[in-house]
């Protein structure tokens, strides 16, 4: 899986509640919520972004609370995959359960400037400037997740077997 | 080999007699807590996977806390959605209004020493306190772990934190947590357990240690622990042979080990807008500020009230800020109005409000406007947290959240 695209660069410890404020929460849909993605620290990002763009970000990506709209709502965004140099951990759990696809690389958040171009190859590699930087691979259980799709496809198909 | 008091708790849960860090496993789960703003997401997601039942009914709690009391006519719609998943699903533990979820999920007996207990809230780790391995997850996990009462995790390296000695007065366990996110970092503890001790968390209340445990995830950490002691079996209202033995062993393994002496710890603040930016109160004394918050899951215990009410005791509220006393749960509520604790706060000038999440949250109760400065007992500082990104959010303990509303500066409790 190859996914190319434009790069956002955001800082550190981008958390939650700059991702989708508490304020929008109680919106009906992630759909209604998601114009308001990075609101308090970029107000115009969320109508920038285009579908297959990815977000590169520093330290601590997503941390903050449990929310899953955050997660979902980078995915409703159509944002590739999010590169940064960690994640919060109840935060990557969330966008693997959405099938977003999150990216650890300690070096890239440091070389890439707003608007250039970067492929990411899933488990392999990502370039930059002609240049390769190795990717490792997901543990199986979180893999197996995210080929069937999400925990809602997973949990979907382990409900029809056992019908 | 010994073990860490997660790694026991995890194996207990399992049968097992041994677990390394990083192995995953599935454990079982005790109890569930979902709270009212997620809990249509849930009820969406349990129904899309195709379950038809709730793997043990008994097991799980519904709270309303986020949008109690609502201050938007769209916020009643989580509770029709709740109480109608409820009704159909055979969920009787249902909260409406009687506080926030984290203080009431150990006060009304739903967790117990050992237990395993996941929760849709981050701070849900408060539960570690009592010896719980508790931990926040999203709401598809939920909807998932309704179904099967399973949930995979990966079994964490543990940082133990140990503080010896004695608090000096005006410190709270508070200032203890804020300082370790200083140090450690807003990310130091991610993906690992907190675990607590020496004799100053000894000598701690259940208040006090909960309030170090609620705020483990903001150092990212996935629970933050406390051995059971006498203290936690009175709680929970058992004996301590009852309790599990969880205590870690001597010779547990643990990725870093931290020591303070509590005698050198001093009242801080975590700056805006993040909560590893801890400063000494001494380096920010004489900052204006517009508002005091004094509440939440981190600091709205009586303890939390009480303190408060000794340093505003006879005192007023600066004319120009509004200071408000959420208690955490109508229990507290009512305990805190039985010893004259909320007639002293509301003859200092202090607007009390009913047990929430709203201004924490940034949802209602005392939102603030553009530029302004609040000093705020809760757990989160972040950009836009309790209003426009402007707002500049000062979290500390509730002494010094006290003594700043009385001085409308921030400032030193002298006690």
């Amino acid at each position: 899986m190859k996914i190319k695209g434009k790069v956002w660069v955001l800082g550190d410890d981008i958390d939650t509640d700059i991702i989708i404020p508490t304020e929008y929460l109680a919106m009906k849909s992630i759909h209604d919520m998601k114009q308001y993605a990075f609101s308090p620290l970029r107000p115009e990002l969320a109508a920038s972004i285009r579908p297959g763009d990815i977000i590169v970000a520093g330290k601590n990506f997503g941390c903050g609370s449990s929310r899953e709209q955050a997660p979902e709502i980078i995915k409703s965004l159509q944002v590739g995959c999010v590169i940064a140099k960690s994640f919060a951990r109840i935060f990557y759990r969330n966008a693997i359960n959405n099938g977003l696809l999150l990216v650890e690389h300690d070096l890239l958040p440091e070389l890439v400037t707003e608007g250039e171009d970067i492929t990411v190859s899933v488990g392999e590699y990502i370039e930059h400037k002609d240049k390769r930087y190795d990717l490792s691979p997901l543990p199986t259980n979180l893999m197996e997740i995210i080929a069937a799709g999400g925990l809602v496809e997973a949990m979907k198909k382990k409900n029809s077997r056992n019908d | 080999m010994g073990y860490t008091c997660i790694e026991k708790i995890i194996m207990k849960n399992l049968g097992q007699n041994h677990v390394r860090p990083n192995d995953i496993v599935t454990v079982n789960v005790d109890r569930v807590m979902i709270h009212d703003i997620f809990v249509p997401f849930v009820a969406d997601k349990f129904e899309e996977m195709g379950f038809e039942k709730i793997w043990d009914p008994e097991k799980v709690v519904l709270i309303y806390d986020h949008l109690v009391p609502t201050s938007r006519v769209e916020d009643v719609r989580h509770f029709q959605i709740g109480d109608a998943f409820a009704a159909k699903y055979g969920i009787k533990n249902v909260h409406r209004g009687d506080g926030i979820c984290h203080q009431l999920m150990p006060e009304a007996d739903y967790v117990k020493p050992g237990d395993v207990v996941f929760g849709t809230d981050s701070h849900t780790t408060t539960y570690g306190s009592i010896g719980a391995f508790s931990s926040g997850v999203g709401y598809t996990e939920m909807a998932a772990i309704l179904g099967t009462g399973q949930l995979w995790v990966k079994v964490p390296e543990t940082i133990r934190v140990t503080i010896d000695g004695k608090l000096p007065a005006g410190v709270m366990s508070k200032d203890v947590i804020l300082r370790l996110i200083g140090d450690l970092g807003a990310d130091g503890a991610n993906y690992k357990a907190l675990e607590f001790a020496g004799s100053a968390v000894d000598s701690m209340s259940i208040a006090s240690r909960m309030t170090i445990a609620n705020m483990s995830v903001e150092a990212g950490a996935k629970a933050g622990l406390f051995a059971p002691d006498e203290k936690v079996a009175e709680y929970c209202g058992v004996s301590i042979e009852e309790i599990p033995d969880i205590s870690a062993d001597e010779n547990a393994k643990y990725a870093k080990e931290i020591r303070y002496k509590a005698e050198e710890l001093v009242p801080v603040v975590a700056c805006p807008s993040s909560v590893d930016k801890i400063k000494p109160v001494t380096e920010v004394e004489g900052t204006p500020i517009d508002q005091v918050f004094i509440g939440s899951c981190t600091n709205g215990r009586l303890e939390d009230l009480e303190i408060a009410a000794k340093i505003l005791e006879g005192k007023k509220v600066a004319d120009y800020v509004k200071l408000i006393v959420t208690p955490a749960s109508r229990e507290v509520y009512r305990q805190a109005s039985e010893a004259g604790i909320l007639e002293t706060l509301i003859k200092a000038g202090a607007i009390v409000t009913h047990p929430g999440c709203g201004l924490c949250c940034g949802r209602s109760g005392g939102i603030l406007s553009e530029g302004e400065r609040v000093v705020a007992t809760n757990n989160r500082n972040f950009l836009g947290r309790m209003g426009p990104s402007s707002v500049e959010i000062y979290l500390s303990s509730p002494a010094v959240a006290a003594a700043s509303a009385v001085s409308g500066r921030i400032a030193l409790p002298a006690l």
